[in-house]
C-alpha cells in the first residue's frame, strides 16, 4: 500500500497547496491574499520538480496503475501548463479594488474578492488529473474525473457576476451532471460486463471474451456510453455543444483553463477506457465507428462554428473543439505513436490555447473584459506584444510552420496515415484548412486591422497574463528546438523503458 | 561552405533589421542580402564538379528530431542551384526596388523580405520533406503580410484568398507525403521513419514501390498543392488578385520566385515519385495548360490595368512551363526549367517597370496614360526590352525557353523511339496559338503605354519626388536583369547543358513506362517478335 501512496506525492503536494490557498485568501492581510496566486505557483512548481524523482523507474514497475509510467508525463506537464493558467489568472487581486468596492466605486466580482478560494479549486481540479493517471479501478477513475469537473463548475459560476456567466455556469453544471450520469451508467454496465471494478482484471477479462469472439454487448454499451460520457469532457462532438456558451460566459482565465484541464483528463480517460480492450488487431468495430464519426464531426463542427463567430472568445471555444477532433486521429492510431503524438499535441496546445486566452484575459476595454472580435482590432497599435503573442499562439494553433503547433498536427497526420486512417486525415487536412480562414482572421484583425471605436479604448491591464502570453508565444516558436525530448517524454509514457 | 550561411544568414538579417532604426532597416537589408547574393556566386563556383550531372551538391545533414526520422538536410542539383541563384539575385533587387515606394512600417517591410528570401533559399535546397514543406508553407506567411500590409485598396481580400489557397492546396500535398514516407517505413525500414527526399524518391519510383492506383492518388494530392502555386487553370484565381495588390516587391518575388515553387516542386517530386501516374494523367494535365495558356492570354487581352495584364500573362507562360514538365523528354524539361528562369528575370522585371511607372502617375490604367517614351525614354527603352523578351522574340532569353517547351511537347509522342512521351503535335500546335496570343496582348500593351500621343493624369505632378526619368538606382536594378535576359537568349546552352544531367535523372525511367502504358507500341513488338522467328 506504501506503493501506492508514494505515486500520490504530487498529488498531496497540490492538495496541501490548495489548503493553503484557501486559508490564504481568508487571512486579513492583503499583502497574504495579494501572495495566493505566488502560493499555488509554488506548490505547483514543487509537485513539478517531485514527480521525475517519485517516477523511478523501479518503483514504477511495482505500480498497480493500469497505464503506470502515464503519470511521470502527465503530472509534470500538467503541473507545468498549470503555473501558466495560474499566471493567465494573475492580477485578480489588488488593494485598490479592495478599496474601491469597500467605498462603493465599484461593483462587487466574485472571482477577483475570492482570490483564495480560486487557486484552491484550480489547484484541486489539477490534482484531479493527476489522479487520473493512477487510477487501477473504475470508482477511482469516476471520482478522480469528477474531482476534475466539480472545482470547474464553481469557477465558472464564480467567474463573472453577470447573466452570461450565470447561464454558462448553470448550463455547465446540468450538462456535466448527465455526462457524469452517462459515464456512470456506462461505468455500470462494464462492471456487469465483466464482474470487477479493478481496470488490470477488467483489462484481462476483455482479453478473453475477445479471444472468445468478441466483447460481449453489455461490454460495449458500457464503453460507448463511458465514451459519450467523457466527450464532454475534451467537447466533442455530440456533446461539445456547451462548450462556446461557457467558454464566453466564464472569464478568460477561467475558460483557458477549461480549454485545457478537463481536456486532458478526459483524453486520459479515454485512453485508459480503451486501453482495457486494446488496440491489438483493431478496436472493436463499433467503439472505432463511433470514435471516428465523433471525431469527423468534431474537427468538422468545430471549425465551421468557429466560422461564423462574432466573439473572440465563442471562436476560440469552436476552434478548441475542432482540436479534440484532431486528438481523436491519434487515439484512433493506437499506441504506442499515436498516443504519443496525442500527449504531445496536449502540451503544445495547452501552451498556446493558454497563451492565446491569456492575451484576451489580459486585455480590458473601459475596465470590462474584451470579447467581441471588434474589440482586437488593430490590437498592434495600443499593444504590439500583446498582438504579436496573439497572433502567434493562433498561428500555432492553426499549424503554420515552423511553429510549434505544426508539428503537434504534423505527428497526428502522420501516426493517422500509419494507421491506415488516411481518410481520417484527409478530413483533418481539410478542415484545417478551413480553420485557416478563423485563424487568419484573428491574427489579421490584431495585427492589420485599423482601431474601430470600440477597440480604441483596449488596454492592457494585467501584468500577469500578458506574461503568460508572451511565455505561450515563444513556446509557440521555440518549442520546436525542445520538440525531440518532448516526443522521448512522452515514449516514456507508454513504452516500457529498456 | 554550406547552404546554411544562405538560410540563416537572411533570417540573422531580418532580426538586425527589426532591432536597429527603422532609417537604417534598408541599408541593413540591402547589405545582408548583397553579402547572401555574393556567398551564393562563391558557391556556384564550388558547385562547378557538380554542374551538368545528375548529381547533388553541397550536402549537409544535421539530425533533428531522429525518432520521427527527420533531418536538416541540405543539397541542390544543378537545377536546385540554378533556381537559388535566381532567388538570391532578385532578393537584393527587389529590397534596392523598394527605397522609395516603401514609407510606412519601413522594418516590418525588409524584414519580412528577408525572411520571405530565407523560407524560399529553403524550398530549393531542402533534402528532407519535412524541411521543403515547413518552407514551402513559410513563404505565405511573409508574402500574407507583405500583401496585406502594403498592397493596394484591395488587400485584405487579396492577401487571405492567397492564403487560404495554397495552404489548403499544400495540406494535401502534406498528406501525400506523409503516405508515401510512411509506405517506405512499412516495405523498407520498419522501425523508423525516414523523410528523406532521395530515400522516398527511389523507393516510389522503383517499380515494386507504389501500386498504380496509389500513384494516381499521390499525384494528385501533389497536384493539389503544386497546381495551386504554379498556377494552373481551374485553381489560379489567386495570382491575378494577389500579384495586382502586391506591392512592386512582393509582385516580383511571387512572379519571379514563388510560382516557381510549384513548378519545382513538380520536378522534385511528381515527375520522379509517381511516374506511372504521370503518364496516365499528362493528357489531362496537358489540356488543363493549354486552358490555362489560351484563357488567361484572352483574359490579357481586354485588361486596362497593366499590372493585371502581367499577372494574367504569368498564368499564361506559366501553362508553357507545364507543358514542358511533361513532355516527358530533356528538351521539354530543360526548356521548362529555363522557363522557370526566364519568366523569373522577363516578368520580375516588368513587374518592377510598372512599379516605377506607378510610383510616378499613380495608375496603371491604359486609358489613363500613355506615349510615354515621350517622357520617359529610358523606361520606355526597358519596357519594349523586356516586352520582347517575354513575347519570345529570338535572341532573348523568352523564346529560347517557349520553343524548347514547344518542340518537346511537339515530339512527345508514344512513336518517338528515345524519349516516347504522351502528348504530341496536336499539344503543340494548339498551345502555339498561346505565343501569338501573347505578341499580341503584350504589344498592344506596349503600343498603349509607351508609342503615341503622350497621356498623363492630370494630377500625377504631385507625386514628383522622383525624376520624370528613371533615376540611377532604379537602370541599376534593370541592367542585370536586361544582361542576364540577353546572354541566356545568345547562350542558352550554358545553361541548359549545366542541368542536362539533372533533367536526365529524373526522366530516366519514363521511356520504359511509357512503352509500357501506350497500346499502340504493342502491335509494333508483336511485329519485332515475328521477325525474329
Amino acid at each position: 500500500m506504501t506503493d501506492r501512496l508514494w505515486f500520490l506525492i504530487p498529488e498531496f503536494i497540490l492538495l496541501a497547496g490548495a489548503v493553503v490557498c484557501a486559508i490564504g485568501g481568508l487571512s486579513n492581510l492583503a499583502a497574504i491574499r495579494r501572495k495566493v496566486g505566488f502560493v499555488a505557483c509554488a506548490f505547483l512548481a514543487a509537485s513539478c520538480i517531485a514527480v521525475p524523482f517519485v517516477y523511478d523507474p523501479t518503483r514504477v514497475a511495482e505500480s498497480p496503475a493500469l497505464l503506470p509510467h502515464v503519470g511521470g508525463y502527465v503530472k509534470f506537464f500538467a503541473a507545468l501548463t498549470g503555473i501558466l493558467l495560474v499566471m493567465t489568472s494573475g492580477g485578480l487581486m489588488d488593494r485598490k479594488y479592495e478599496h474601491a468596492i469597500a467605498s462603493g466605486k465599484d461593483t462587487f466580482d466574485t472571482l477577483r474578492s475570492s482570490a483564495g478560494e480560486y487557486h484552491a479549486l484550480l489547484l484541486l481540479s489539477i490534482t484531479g488529473v493527476m489522479l487520473i493517471c493512477e487510477a487501477s479501478d473504475l470508482i477511482w477513475l469516476f471520482l478522480a474525473l469528477e474531482l476534475v469537473s466539480l472545482p470547474t463548475y464553481v469557477m465558472v459560476a464564480m467567474s463573472r457576476w453577470s447573466k452570461v456567466g450565470q447561464e454558462a455556469a448553470m448550463k455547465y453544471f446540468f450538462l456535466g451532471a448527465i455526462s457524469a450520469a452517462l459515464m456512470l451508467y456506462g461505468f455500470a454496465l462494464l462492471y456487469g460486463a465483466t464482474g470487477t471494478f479493478n481496470l488490470n482484471e477488467m483489462a484481462v477479462v476483455f482479453a478473453k471474451q475477445r479471444f472468445d469472439g468478441g466483447i460481449v454487448m453489455f461490454g460495449q454499451i458500457g464503453l460507448i456510453l463511458a465514451l459519450v460520457g467523457l466527450c464532454y469532457k475534451i467537447a466533442a462532438a455530440p456533446m461539445h455543444l456547451y462548450a462556446p456558451d461557457v467558454y464566453q460566459g466564464a472569464a478568460s482565465a477561467v475558460t483557458a483553463f477549461l480549454a485545457f484541464v478537463p481536456k486532458t483528463a478526459g483524453m486520459l480517460a479515454i485512453i485508459i477506457l480503451l486501453s482495457l480492450v486494446g488496440w491489438e488487431g483493431g478496436l472493436p468495430k463499433s467503439i472505432e465507428m463511433m470514435l471516428w464519426v465523433v471525431a469527423v464531426l468534431t474537427m468538422l463542427l468545430g471549425n465551421i462554428g468557429a466560422l461564423l463567430q462574432t466573439s473572440t472568445k465563442r471562436m476560440l471555444g469552436y476552434s478548441s473543439i475542432a482540436h479534440s477532433g484532431y486528438m481523436l486521429i491519434g487515439i484512433i492510431a493506437g499506441p504506442p505513436l499515436g498516443l504519443i503524438a496525442v500527449m504531445v499535441y496536449l502540451v503544445i496546445y495547452g501552451a498556446t490555447n493558454t497563451a492565446a486566452f491569456s492575451t484576451l484575459a489580459s486585455l480590458s476595454r473601459d475596465g470590462k473584459p474584451v470579447d467581441s472580435l471588434q474589440d482586437i482590432s488593430g490590437l498592434v497599435k495600443s499593444s504590439p506584444a500583446a498582438a504579436t503573442s496573439f497572433a502567434l499562439s493562433c498561428g500555432s494553433l492553426l499549424g503554420i510552420p515552423p511553429l510549434f503547433g505544426f508539428w503537434g498536427k504534423l505527428m497526428l497526420f502522420a501516426v493517422g496515415v500509419s494507421a491506415g486512417q488516411l481518410p481520417l486525415v484527409l478530413i483533418a487536412a481539410v478542415s484545417s484548412a478551413i480553420s485557416a480562414w478563423y485563424y487568419l482572421r484573428l491574427i489579421g484583425l490584431a495585427l492589420l486591422s485599423p482601431l474601430t471605436p470600440r477597440s480604441e479604448t483596449v488596454r492592457v491591464t494585467l501584468r500577469w497574463p500578458m506574461i503568460a502570453a508572451i511565455l505561450g508565444a515563444i513556446i509557440a516558436i521555440g518549442g520546436p528546438i525542445v520538440l525531440e525530448s518532448l516526443i522521448t517524454d512522452a515514449k516514456t509514457a507508454f513504452v516500457e523503458p529498456e | 561552405m554550406s547552404l546554411w550561411y544562405l538560410i540563416l544568414l537572411p533570417l540573422a538579417g531580418a532580426a538586425a533589421v527589426f532591432v536597429g532604426k527603422s532609417t537604417l532597416s534598408k541599408w541593413i537589408a540591402l547589405g545582408v542580402s548583397t553579402i547572401v547574393f555574393a556567398i551564393s556566386g562563391v558557391m556556384a563556383f564550388q558547385f562547378a564538379p557538380v554542374w551538368g550531372t545528375p548529381n547533388t551538391g553541397l550536402v549537409s545533414h544535421t539530425p533533428w528530431l531522429n525518432q520521427m526520422g527527420i533531418t536538416l538536410g541540405l543539397g541542390v542539383d544543378s537545377v536546385a542551384m540554378m533556381l537559388v541563384l535566381l532567388t538570391t539575385l532578385l532578393t537584393p533587387l527587389c529590397v534596392w526596388g523598394s527605397f522609395s515606394a516603401i514609407k510606412s512600417r519601413v522594418k516590418e517591410y525588409y524584414a519580412w523580405l528577408l525572411i520571405l528570401e530565407t523560407a524560399m533559399i529553403g524550398v530549393f535546397a531542402a533534402q528532407d520533406i519535412i524541411l521543403f514543406y515547413v518552407s514551402f508553407e513559410l513563404t505565405l506567411v511573409p508574402m500574407f503580410f507583405l500583401i496585406a500590409i502594403y498592397g493596394g485598396k484591395n488587400r485584405a481580400h487579396a492577401s487571405i484568398k492567397f492564403f487560404i489557397y495554397t495552404f489548403t492546396g499544400s495540406l494535401f500535398t502534406l498528406a501525400g507525403l506523409i503516405y508515401v514516407a510512411w509506405k517506405f517505413k512499412e516495405s523498407c525500414s520498419p522501425d523508423t521513419w525516414s523523410f528523406s527526399i532521395l530515400d522516398l524518391v527511389t523507393f516510389a519510383s522503383a517499380s515494386d514501390g507504389l501500386s498504380p492506383t496509389e500513384q494516381g492518388w499521390i499525384l494528385l494530392a501533389l497536384l493539389a498543392g503544386f497546381a495551386v502555386k504554379i498556377p494552373v487553370f481551374p485553381v489560379h484565381t489567386w495570382l491575378p488578385l494577389a500579384h495586382t495588390e502586391a506591392p512592386t516587391a512582393g509582385s516580383v518575388i511571387l512572379a519571379g520566385v514563388l510560382l516557381k515553387l510549384g513548378t519545382f516542386g513538380v520536378y522534385r517530386f511528381v515527375l520522379p515519385m509517381v511516374p506511372e501516374a504521370v503518364v496516365v494523367y499528362a493528357p489531362a494535365i496537358a489540356v488543363l495548360a493549354i486552358i490555362g495558356i489560351l484563357y488567361a492570354a484572352l483574359i490579357c487581352w481586354v485588361q486596362d490595368d497593366v499590372k493585371k495584364l502581367v499577372a494574367y500573362s504569368s498564368v499564361s507562360h506559366l501553362g508553357f512551363c507545364v507543358l514542358g514538365l511533361i513532355a516527358l523528354n530533356p528538351i521539354g524539361l530543360e526548356g521548362a526549367v529555363l522557363y522557370m528562369i526566364n519568366h523569373g528575370l522577363s516578368t520580375g522585371a516588368l513587374f518592377f517597370l510598372i512599379g516605377m511607372m506607378y510610383e510616378r502617375y499613380h495608375t496603371r490604367d491604359m486609358n489613363t496614360i500613355g506615349g510615354l517614351a515621350k517622357k520617359m525614354p529610358v523606361w520606355s527603352f526597358f519596357m519594349v526590352f523586356f516586352v520582347l523578351a517575354s513575347v519570345g522574340l529570338p535572341g532573348l532569353n523568352g523564346f529560347v525557353s517557349e520553343f524548347m517547351c514547344l518542340l518537346g511537347t511537339f515530339v512527345s509522342s508514344p512513336d518517338n523511339e528515345v524519349w516516347p512521351g504522351v502528348l504530341g503535335p496536336e499539344y503543340a500546335a494548339i498551345s502555339a496559338i498561346g505565343m501569338v496570343l501573347a505578341a499580341m496582348y503584350l504589344l498592344i500593351m506596349v503600343g498603349k503605354i509607351v508609342f503615341g500621343k503622350l497621356k498623363e493624369p492630370d494630377n500625377h505632378l504631385a507625386h514628383a519626388s522622383l525624376p520624370s526619368d528613371l533615376s540611377k538606382r532604379e537602370i541599376g536594378i534593370l541592367v542585370p536583369l536586361a544582361l542576364l535576359c540577353l546572354w541566356i537568349g545568345v547562350q542558352p546552352s550554358v545553361l541548359t547543358g549545366a542541368m542536362q544531367g539533372s533533367v536526365e535523372d529524373v526522366l530516366s525511367r519514363y521511356p520504359e513506362i511509357v512503352q509500357l502504358e501506350q497500346p499502340t507500341t504493342i502491335p509494333q513488338m508483336e511485329i519485332k517478335e515475328d521477325q525474329h522467328d
